[in-house]
């Protein structure tokens, strides 16, 4: 089961949707708000989806991941929203046969779910804030570029 | 044809609003759509990053023919988890 919420997760509920019987391992991943960045103190983390493409997105990685591993069920959340410092923010559960497969399917979960479903996160600072991951989207005019020298002021 | 495109998240705030209305002419393509936003907001994103784009909920190459109704956003560099 996919799930793109603004509620808090509870990783058991979302663990409890993979447990089937004919298991023997079930690996759940939860990530976490942390509070600094770059030595920064990070006050809380703001989410934004283009919810009906994201969902769309982490059911096909679901499906990918069950197909190639061969793994009986896989359940996705993700909050959107305000999340503050130390809450969960994502809850990945993988049942499966045997662990390996579970922990490498989870993983590689994570890594699939940050490389293409459309979800953005903020960090909001003490004095200001930023978008993860847009780094080459600063604007770096010649202007700016140059430095400034004993001559110049 | 008239095709609404959406922004999220940095270029949401960069535009300063989360649509906008483009008249673009039949046979127009994703790269014509960014090229005309482009030169409506200039400070969406700088010249030399590739802005991705979905179509209907799914990435879009540049090359994609639009139609009317089609569902268009731009997708800043995701980072969800």
């Amino acid at each position: 089961m996919i799930e793109v919420t603004h509620e808090p997760l509870n990783p058991e509920v979302v663990t409890g949707r993979v447990l089937k019987d004919t298991n023997g391992a079930v690996v759940t991943f939860l990530g976490t708000t942390r509070d600094n960045f770059e030595g920064k103190r990070v006050i809380t983390l703001e989410y934004e989806a283009f919810e009906e493409m994201a969902v769309k997105k982490l059911e096909e990685i679901r499906q990918q991941l069950m197909t190639e591993f061969r793994i009986e069920d896989i359940a996705i959340s993700h909050r959107i929203g305000r999340v503050d410092i130390g809450q969960v923010s994502l809850v990945v559960a993988v049942a499966s046969p045997h662990r390996k497969e579970a922990f490498f399917a989870c993983h590689e979960a994570v890594d699939r779910l940050k490389a293409i479903v459309p979800i953005w996160k903020k960090e909001v600072y003490e004095d200001g804030s930023r978008w993860v991951a847009c780094e080459d989207h600063e604007f770096h005019t010649p202007e700016a570029a140059t430095p400034v020298t004993a001559e110049d002021s | 044809m008239d095709i609404v495109v959406r922004f999220f998240a940095i270029y949401r705030e960069r535009a300063a609003c989360s649509s906008h209305e483009l008249v673009l002419p039949e046979g127009a393509t994703v790269a014509d759509m960014t090229m005309e936003i482009r030169k409506i907001f200039p400070r969406l994103a700088p010249p030399e990053v590739n802005i991705v784009v979905a179509v209907n909920a799914d990435y879009a190459e540049p090359d994609v023919l639009l139609h009317q109704g089609d569902d268009v956003c731009l997708i800043p560099p995701v980072s969800g988890g």
